[in-house]
């Protein structure tokens, strides 16, 4: 069943919640949107609406975090990772186990249009040391992943749709930080996707094949630390890489794979698919997963365009 | 009314943290001098009478905490820590150096005692509002007490902050303003005037209290009327002079991030010493 990943999001929150009375929730008057609203309704006396103050928000957590609670603090991906230099000192530098939620990624969003979309957010949390990243591709790998970040007092980062997402992983998955994870084996290129591109590049790859391409589709759902191990044997054994985002192409999944792909020596063509140095735009999710290609269909041309 | 408390010590103790951000910032060739001593009697009052705090264990639990939010202060307040047992006075002198926990903006991964790393002005009391939430969800465990700047409440965040402390209730919380009236580019009225302080502060729920920034007695006797206060926060508008107890420092702009040489601060610790 599809399964939004802010909705996967805030029913393991409610459910983490009732089991660690650590774990506390901060919201920027967006709790219907991110889904905290979920552990909000349940549990009102560790739940925080802080208004449309999301700079105070992220220090108010390193606060609660310093106190030895677990805090999540949650509100639309661009305007929680905007307050940039907050997040840089209060939660990185300082080293405090703030769990940051971004919802809302991508030009996935549909009609709201670009000011609401996350399309830098993985490039400014990426470049900030002590933080992990995380973009789950289904409901199952959010929850786990949701999990691992109550379980570990370390900054984190977890990137959340809108958008419903298909399962890509079976119902005995096991969620392990830093370990990509190959959905479909391929020889000729392999493509390389994350959150809400994963389950369309996986029925990119099922078209590809009729055209005769053997595509291989690798879910990266850990962008920091990313998988240098998964990208150098990739690279190696179909020799090029094709990385596919919600995202701009500058900071994100293509970046972080161009820089093991140039650093390592394995050599290999690399192609990063995104949004292509651009903004986001209103309009349906179809229209725009369709305009900017990030459709199964656009996947797909894209891909054998690049071959 | 306050515990009973000897004002001779805390002259005393404010005396030699002053010579030692003095010695210390002349040796690192480097540090903010006005900021630091202009708020010397607010620091050794909180830490030489105010706060519960433990130097042989400055992980206790229950301990107050202290977020020194405008961070480039941060010499004089390792200046009273070092008279109230947490270091010595001699590890003082490798502030700014490398590989010293004493960083020229506060680090508290290097440095326990330290409660949060600040320096990026306007984040400090965010910090403070979520160490005071979390003091409320554990019963009142601890009191949390904060000093910003002046120049610091031009930061957006800091407003933001004081919008959320009334809601919260958090009487537990005391922000005290630094007010040395003077930044890097000038005096904070030709900067950016952020007068009239007491009446914003009033108007965002707080509890205001007025003193003068290096009066003890003033000091205590408002830190005693913040702790009586329920159900609000408390802001304490301490009217300093920026580069306190130094002639030649005393309301100057130029003092703000500019170290002594020898020679000038040969004759800031003898103004000091016989003061």
């Amino acid at each position: 069943m599809a399964v939004a990943s802010r909705k996967s999001f805030g029913e393991a929150l409610l459910d983490l919640g009732g089991k660690d009375d650590k774990i506390v929730v901060l919201d920027a008057d967006l709790s219907k949107s991110t889904m905290s609203k979920l552990f909000a309704d349940e549990y009102p006396d560790r739940f925080f609406e802080m208004g449309i103050s999301e700079a105070n928000m992220i220090g108010a957590g390193a606060g609660l975090a310093l106190a030895g609670k677990k805090p999540f603090i949650c509100s639309f991906a661009c305007f929680v990772t905007g307050r940039y230099d907050t997040i840089r000192i209060s939660v990185a530098y300082s080293q405090t186990p703030v769990r940051i939620v971004g919802t809302h990624v991508g030009i996935g969003i549909g009609e709201d249009g670009n000011s609401q979309m996350g399309l830098e957010d993985v490039g400014l949390m990426r470049g900030l040391p002590n933080m992990t990243v995380i973009q789950p591709g289904d409901d199952i790998e959010t929850k786990q992943a949701v999990k691992w970040m109550v379980d570990n007092d370390v900054p984190s980062y977890i990137r959340l749709t809108r958008q419903n997402l298909e399962s890509v992983n079976g119902s005995d998955y096991t969620f392990e930080l830093g370990k990509a994870v190959e959905l479909v084996p391929g020889d000729d290129i392999t493509i390389m996707a994350s959150g809400g591109t994963v389950h369309n590049s996986v029925l990119a790859a099922e078209m590809l094949k009729k055209e005769g391409i053997s595509a291989g589709v690798v879910n990266v759902h850990t962008i920091k630390p990313i998988d240098t191990d998964a990208i150098v044997k990739y690279a190696g054994s179909t020799g090029h890489i094709f990385t596919v985002e919600d995202h701009n192409i500058i900071g994100g999944l293509g970046t972080a794979v161009a820089e093991v792909m140039a650093t390592s020596g394995v050599g290999g063509k690399l192609t990063r698919h995104g949004l292509h140095d651009a903004f986001g735009e209103s309009g349906t999710y179809d229209e725009l997963y369709k305009k900017y290609q990030l459709d199964p269909e656009g996947i797909a041309a894209v891909v054998k365009s690049s071959m | 009314m306050a515990q009973n408390y000897d004002i001779s010590r805390l002259k005393d103790i404010a005396k030699k943290a002053r010579i030692d951000v003095i010695k210390m910032l002349e040796e690192a060739k480097g540090g903010h001098p006005g900021g630091s001593l202009s708020e010397i009697e607010l620091v050794v009052s909180l830490y030489a009478h105010e706060m519960k705090h433990y130097p042989d264990n400055p992980t206790a639990d229950d301990r107050d905490r202290f977020v020194l939010s405008k961070g480039h202060g941060i010499p004089g307040v390792y200046a009273v820590m070092a008279q109230l047992g947490y270091w010595s006075s001699d590890d003082l002198m490798t502030l700014r150096k490398v590989d010293s926990p004493f960083q020229g903006h506060p680090d508290c991964c290097k440095l326990p005692g330290i409660e949060a790393s600040t320096g990026s002005l306007g984040q400090g009391l965010s910090i403070a509002v979520g160490l005071a939430m979390a003091s409320k969800l554990d019963n009142d465990k601890f009191r949390v007490y904060t000093i910003i700047g002046d120049g610091e409440s031009q930061e957006g965040q800091i407003w933001e902050a004081a919008l959320s402390a009334p809601k919260f209730e958090l009487d537990n919380l005391v922000c005290i303003l630094d007010y040395n009236k003077a930044q890097i580019d000038g005096f904070v009225s030709d900067v950016m005037p952020i007068e009239p302080i007491a009446d914003k502060w009033r108007a965002f729920g707080w509890h205001v209290i007025e003193v003068d920034g290096h009066d003890f007695d003033a000091i205590i006797a408002a830190l005693e009327e913040a702790k009586a206060t329920k159900g609000k926060p408390t802001f304490i508008l301490a009217d300093t002079v920026k580069g306190k107890g130094v002639s030649f420092m005393e309301g100057k702009v130029d003092w703000h991030g500019v170290a002594p040489n020898a020679e000038q601060a040969e004759q800031a610790i003898e103004e000091i010493s016989n003061s």
